[in-house]
């Protein structure tokens, strides 16, 4: 696989304090990474390390398969979670601005940003300043200065902390069209919801180090626990059935609808193999639902933080 | 990279000079300055021009036509009251005070058993003139007791003041070493307050990128030094345009008086020996030859050197200071936490201006005018108020300026790595009150 950023055991202390041990990541290209974990955890070190803001004490990292280098600065767009903008300058001034600090000349700085503002209908912002802007219309600037010289990695840090759901959602479309035109993107968040449905890849780090990575389908079936949800409906009050299920089974839960006869429950199996219940299921019942539980991010995220704090 | 530099400078540059309290400032500050001298001059008038009343209530046949009225006394004779009379007419005038002279034979009899009644502690310099006249007449009486007339005591009596030259030949002035000094410190004192009010103006700049959270947008652009650099540079020009507007529109104030004055300028330019009374009368009309002493030797003072020798110290001052300026804004969160480390910025400043008032001006060449026109941190200031006796033969020698600035720079280029390091590790430090300790554990990061 071809990757735009590869880590190799990158550590980074200050004074006493680790901020990174040891991490290693391949970020594939052209996909969503998300770089998940807890407030503190080393996300931000890294991610500046990757900016050149700061320095990693050793290790190696490779952008495109060269080590990493100034002349990189223009191919990298980094959206911080520290962020903002000048306030008493004009909108259109500073993103040329920033836009000209990125290494674009100044006429395509400004044909792109024209671009841009009418893409998110923004146009008349052009000679406010940003302290008569709202928040949210302040992100949106950010963002456009983030993605206007067209990277080849973007990183955005808690890109959707400050937006209204609506303007959260423009911006979750504009980072999918990103990707579709081939940027590779590093999404650094400790909201799980936002991860579940943009991130193909995740690393999850923890106090410092990596605890899990990989394709998060292949983490999800990894935390797959053989819990099934279950529903059936019988002639008769469910309620003897249950009795004889709980017996056999270890139910986690359940539910009875004493009107419809319906008997939900959550059962978890020794194994992947599902012949045993559903044999004994359909000798009785109408299975109306049977669904294997896919752990959410968030489930994987809390479960392995915590077993990693429990010393398992 | 040189581009980036340039775009921020541009950038620092345009938003302190656009700032329309910069404006403000460089419009307002000329007229509050010359506001401020016509007032002190105003007040200083004012003051002067208080003349006490003092009656005289004189029983003696002495003292007829001595007190004149002065500056600061005139005198209203009561000689007909009595001295009770005279004490409750003064009060009810609300006179200042009444001198009383009794009936004696002589002068010493009389003068020993006069009185001045005031309602309150009389003023000093109004007793020493009081004192004067009796004084005077006592030594003139004593003197005519010795056979010595009132003729010969006048005589006697001429004022004397010594002449006084250079070693080449030059009539050198009464004063002019300490008009040459005030000159030198008002330069002096200008760069001070420029690397307290434009390091300020860098340290804030710097608090706003931290506070606005821009900082670290830009520093994933540019390096941190970078930006600090062009943050510093881009200010100093500002400063530098705004010395620019003021000089020039100095020059054009000066040429404007010059024309509508008819003052001849060129006669100012003759070099050579000048006595005192024969140069240029004809040209300058009603100013005394003193007057067009005093201007000549202004004229004289190297006013190019002082101006260029004024940027350049400017320019490196304020390089080391305003670096130490950004540093400290990095390292805090708000303008109040600023405090405890601004004072011992201030205190070389301030330390340069004292020595520069108090030694430069009595010695403007002895071994502490030197030692600290040679120190960087304070060499901006002292070494200004040197210069306007000019560089070499007289002046400062030419090797103390050339060992000042290179010092200065020497001073520069250390501590603003130092300065950087402790800025690239604060930019990004949030919440933080950082002590001394804690800047020095960052340098090492």
């Amino acid at each position: 696989m071809d990757y735009i950023l590869v880590a190799k055991n990158v550590t980074k202390t200050y004074g006493n304090h680790t901020a990174l041990s040891n991490i290693s990541l391949q970020i594939p290209k052209n996909c969503i990474y998300g770089l998940l974990g807890p407030n503190g955890a080393g996300k931000t070190s890294f991610i500046r390390i990757i900016n050149q803001i700061t320095h990693q004490d050793s290790g190696e990292i490779l952008l495109n398969g060269e080590p990493l280098a100034p002349k990189h600065i223009a191919s990298i767009g980094y959206l911080p979670e520290e962020r903002g903008l000048y306030k008493s300058m004009k909108v259109g001034e500073q993103a040329l601005y920033l836009a000209q600090l990125k290494g674009l000349s100044k006429s395509e700085a400004k044909t792109r940003l024209k671009y841009w503002f009418d893409r998110l209908d923004i146009g008349d912002w052009w000679d406010k300043k940003i302290q008569e802007l709202s928040k949210g219309m302040a992100q949106k600037i950010q963002f456009i200065v983030t993605v206007l010289h067209e990277p080849k990695l973007l990183i955005f840090d808690e890109p959707f902390s400050g937006f209204d759901p609506i303007n959260a959602n423009i911006i979750k479309d504009e980072i999918l069209q990103l990707k579709e035109n081939g940027t590779s993107i590093i999404f650094s968040t400790h909201r799980m919801e936002s991860v579940e449905e943009l991130c193909e890849y995740i690393a999850l780090i923890h106090k410092s180090e990596k605890i899990l990575d990989g394709k998060l389908s292949d983490i999800k079936k990894a935390y797959k626990n053989n819990i099934f949800n279950v529903g059936v409906q019988m002639q008769k009050d469910p309620r003897d059935f249950l009795k004889s299920l709980e017996e056999k089974f270890n139910i986690l839960s359940s539910e009875i609808d004493p009107i419809e006869n319906q008997l939900n429950f959550k059962v978890q199996l020794a194994s992947r193999h599902t012949g045993d219940i559903l044999t004994e299921l359909s000798k009785v019942a109408n299975i109306n639902r049977f669904e294997e539980t896919i752990p959410s991010a968030n489930d994987i995220f809390i479960q392995t933080v915590n077993n990693k704090d429990n010393g398992k | 990279m040189a581009s980036k530099l340039g775009l921020i400078i541009k950038r620092e540059y345009l938003a302190k000079v656009r700032n329309r309290s910069f404006i403000v400032m460089t419009v307002l500050s000329p007229l509050l300055m010359v506001g401020m001298i016509v007032l002190i001059a105003f007040l200083a008038k004012v003051n002067d021009d208080e003349t006490r009343v003092v009656s005289v209530l004189n029983k003696s046949s002495f003292f007829q036509s001595e007190f004149y009225p002065s500056k600061n006394i005139s005198y209203v004779h009561m000689d007909n009251l009595t001295l009770e009379q005279a004490k409750d007419s003064t009060n009810a005038l609300e006179y200042y005070g009444l001198l009383y002279i009794p009936e004696g034979k002589t002068v010493e009899e009389v003068s020993s058993s006069a009185y001045l009644f005031t309602k309150d502690n009389p003023n000093t310099s109004i007793t020493k003139e009081l004192e004067d006249v009796f004084q005077n007449q006592l030594r003139q009486d004593r003197l005519q007791k010795l056979g010595v007339t009132s003729e010969q005591f006048s005589t006697v009596e001429k004022p004397f003041e010594i002449n006084l030259s250079t070693f080449d030949g030059e009539k050198s002035m009464r004063g002019i070493n300490e008009i040459k000094a005030f000159i030198g410190g008002g330069f002096g004192y200008a760069i001070m307050m420029f690397i307290i009010i434009y390091g300020g103006f860098v340290m804030r700049s710097v608090i706003e990128e931290k506070t606005s959270r821009i900082i670290e947008v830009i520093i994933s652009s540019v390096k941190p030094f970078q930006l600090m650099l062009g943050k510093i540079i881009g200010n100093s020009l500002a400063g530098i345009t705004q010395f620019s507007i003021w000089i020039i529109s100095a020059s054009a104030l000066l040429f404007m008086t010059v024309l509508i004055f008819g003052i001849d300028l060129s006669a100012l330019s003759n070099d050579g020996i000048m006595t005192p009374g024969a140069a240029g009368m004809s040209q300058f009309g009603g100013m005394d030859s003193d007057m067009m002493m005093y201007a000549k030797e202004i004229y004289d003072i190297p006013w190019a050197l002082l101006i260029v020798s004024f940027f350049i110290y400017f320019v490196l001052g304020y390089l080391i200071y305003s670096s130490i300026y950004a540093a400290i804004g990095a390292a805090v969160d708000n303008e109040t936490d600023t405090q405890q480390f601004i004072f011992p910025i201030i205190l070389p400043l301030m330390l340069a201006i004292y020595v520069g008032f108090f030694s430069v001006f009595s010695n403007p060449h002895g071994p502490i005018a030197v030692g600290f026109s040679l120190f960087p941190l304070t060499s901006p200031i002292v070494m200004l108020m040197r210069l306007p006796g000019g560089i070499g033969e007289g002046g400062v020698p030419l090797w103390q300026f050339l060992l000042s600035v290179f010092l200065l720079i020497v001073t520069f280029l250390g501590i603003v790595s130092l300065a950087a390091k402790i800025y690239r590790t604060g930019i990004l430090m949030y919440g933080k009150k950082p002590t001394y300790k804690e800047l020095i554990k960052w340098l090492r990061y």
